[in-house]
């Protein structure tokens, strides 16, 4: 019964410390990427909205529905932007517009050049709808903001060029090529962004890519990211340009956390599931073992019920020492795995382990025990309650 | 003037259905016993006489008939019912102490009045009183393996009579003893069925312990022949 008490003990904390791991991670990488790209990206304007989008109508709430893109028609860029910025200010859950112009450049240092994928952002809009502030690790922001031929590049592309702050570099494409004063350094940790990206100011972008349109979007951040996709659906409907939610956009990548999570929590879970096997197996014996006692019991007065009691509470005694010690174990463990030193560059940039904590965890844990110990609990504890006492005084005389 | 039967059983039809052949065990057995009396049952081996003590224990149910406690039908009664009546007005020897191991003496004898509801001190002082008739108090924070046969049987007694039922049904209670310990446990029951104004009924192969009995009963085939 010890072992079995152990293995429930083990069960949930490895359950609280791999969803701990798994959704930390994942929780990590949705906050890097929404503080990168944003939850919605506004693009190119569609020219076949029939085929795309439908609204439905049910019980007098309007659901919106995607098919198809692949027939749908564009048209690049955003051709009326204050319009669009206009009608996306009347919508309650955006928090923050930033129009960003996207075009592919060469950044050209003292020795070598670098190819590179430029944003033009206006610093004030583009802070509401990304963590820029917090990503730099060089310079200051207030020197990008106050001078418009400055340029905040990505870490690895300052490697590479070996770029320091103040340093005069040349972007060269469009139009033409551009002298840029490195005004900070960002690092977002993912290394496709650290490595290809630079922000320059939205008028010096225009003015270098000579097309005023062509390249353009808008990123929005939303007050609640979760409502991204119905947002993105509404916003493409009602505007009728490609909106894309970060669910969307980072579905590969989500896909495998989910997998991931899933994954370790049906393997974590076998440990519960044998645990549960060990107490059905001792608790059976027992039944078997305990069998004249029980018809003892029963003729002295015991009820049915009283003889699976006595089972049943076994169990919610191993139950709730389970509980209460694999979650202690589970959040002591989760806070030691959190100061583990990892560095991870990638798909997000950290420097220890990164740990979710999340009451869910530890209630999924509780209830999957719960599930497990009830059941190898309660088929041996109603098998004591069926005994016929005098059929087994009888065999036992 | 004699008093109404406590225990009456009319009719009483009983067979085991194993394998899709039925054994009739029991044919129309009647039995009244009454407070005070200690009434024996004897019969050969397979004659059906602890079958009868399980029904008219309530730990069975027979085929038809009728069981009356009290001029009350207790075979209508569900589970519950019947559990609860074990519990107030029954209690049971078996040839085998049937003590629980893990429990002490004190333990054992104080568990029906447990289960009634008594509290844990009021239940150890009746357990105490009756191990002290049974001259058994020396005893009562030993566990049972270490008691002799007899001292364990008395202990079984005890636990029967803690709750004062009106009726012990005992199965060979003396068939698992020497025949010093036979008397004394014999001797016990006697005593309860006088001084307790309890009704006694033993199922016994021992034709000695019977005939000192108040009624003995005679039975053969499933039938009560005498």
């Amino acid at each position: 019964m010890a072992m079995s008490l152990i293995g429930i003990v083990l069960g949930i904390a490895f359950f609280v410390i791999t969803q701990a791991q798994t959704s930390g991670f994942e929780a990590f990488f949705i906050r890097t990427i929404l503080g990168t790209n944003g939850a919605i990206k506004i693009s190119d304007r569609f020219q076949d909205m029939d085929g795309t989008v439908s609204k439905v109508s049910k019980d007098g709430n309007f659901q919106f529905f995607f098919r198809s893109r692949e027939e749908a028609q564009y048209t690049e860029g955003i051709r009326f932007p204050d319009e669009i910025r206009n009608a996306l200010a009347s919508y309650q859950d955006i928090t923050g517009i930033s129009e960003v112009l996207e075009g592919t450049a060469e950044l050209a240092g003292s020795s070598r050049s670098f190819p590179v994928i430029f944003q033009g952002i206006r610093y004030h809009d583009h802070s509401q709808v990304s963590e820029l502030n917090n990503q730099l690790i060089a310079g200051a922001i207030v020197d990008f903001a106050k001078d418009p031929m400055s340029i905040l590049v990505g870490n690895r592309i300052a490697e590479r060029l070996m770029l320091k702050i103040g340093d005069r570099i040349v972007m060269k494409g469009g139009t033409g090529t551009l002298q840029l004063r490195i005004a900070g350094v960002f690092e977002t940790g993912v290394s496709q962004i650290d490595k290809k990206r630079i922000y320059i100011h939205l008028s010096t972008a225009r003015q270098f890519k000579g097309e005023r349109f062509a390249g353009s979007f808008f990123q929005l951040a939303l007050d609640n990211p979760d409502k991204a996709p119905e947002l993105a659906a509404q916003i493409q409907y009602h505007l009728g340009h490609r909106s894309v939610s970060w669910q969307e956009r980072e579905k590969v990548w989500l896909d495998v956390f989910k997998a991931l999570r899933i994954s370790s929590a049906i393997t974590v879970s076998s440990i519960l599931l044998l645990s549960g096997l060990g107490i059905f197996n001792v608790f059976a014996i027992m039944v078997i073992e305990k069998t004249r006692d029980i018809a003892i019991l029963r003729s002295m007065g015991f009820s049915r019920f009283d003889a699976s009691a006595v089972f049943l509470w076994q169990g919610l005694i191993i139950l709730f020492l389970g509980v209460l010690l694999g979650s202690f174990f589970g959040f002591l463990s989760t806070y030691f795995i959190s100061e583990i030193p990892l560095r991870i560059r990638g798909i997000f940039s950290t420097d220890s382990f990164v740990v979710n904590w999340d009451v869910f965890h530890y209630l999924w844990a509780i209830s999957l025990a719960s599930v497990f110990v009830v059941i190898a609990t309660w088929v041996p504890a109603r098998r004591a309650g069926k005994i016929q006492p005098a059929k087994i005084i009888r065999e036992t005389l | 003037m004699k008093h109404p039967p406590l225990l009456q059983a009319k009719n009483l039809k009983y067979s085991f259905n194993e394998t899709g052949t039925s054994t009739h065990v029991l044919n129309d057995v009647s039995i009244e016993l009454f407070p005070g009396e200690i009434t024996s049952i004897v019969g050969p081996s397979g004659c059906g006489k602890s079958t009868l003590l399980y029904l008219l224990g309530l730990l069975d149910r027979p085929d038809s008939g009728e069981i009356s406690l009290n001029e009350k039908d207790v075979l209508k009664c569900d589970d519950k019912k019947r559990t609860i009546l074990r519990n107030h007005k029954l209690g049971f020897v078996f040839q085998f102490h049937f003590l629980i191991k893990e429990l002490s003496v004190l333990d054992n004898v104080a568990l029906p009045m447990r289960k009634a509801g008594k509290s844990k001190t009021a239940s150890y002082e009746k357990a105490r009183d009756v191990l002290g008739k049974l001259g058994l108090l020396d005893k009562s924070n030993r566990f049972p393996h270490k008691l002799s046969g007899g001292e364990q049987q008395r202990v079984a007694i005890a636990r029967a009579i803690i709750n004062s039922p009106s009726l012990i049904l005992a199965d060979e209670p003396t068939g698992n003893l020497d025949t010093e310990n036979s008397k004394k446990v014999h001797s016990v029951l006697s005593k309860l069925a006088i001084e307790e104004n309890i009704s006694v009924l033993i199922v016994t192969h021992n034709l000695e312990l019977a005939q000192s009995c108040d009624r003995v009963i005679k039975m053969r085939d499933g039938r009560i022949i005498e």
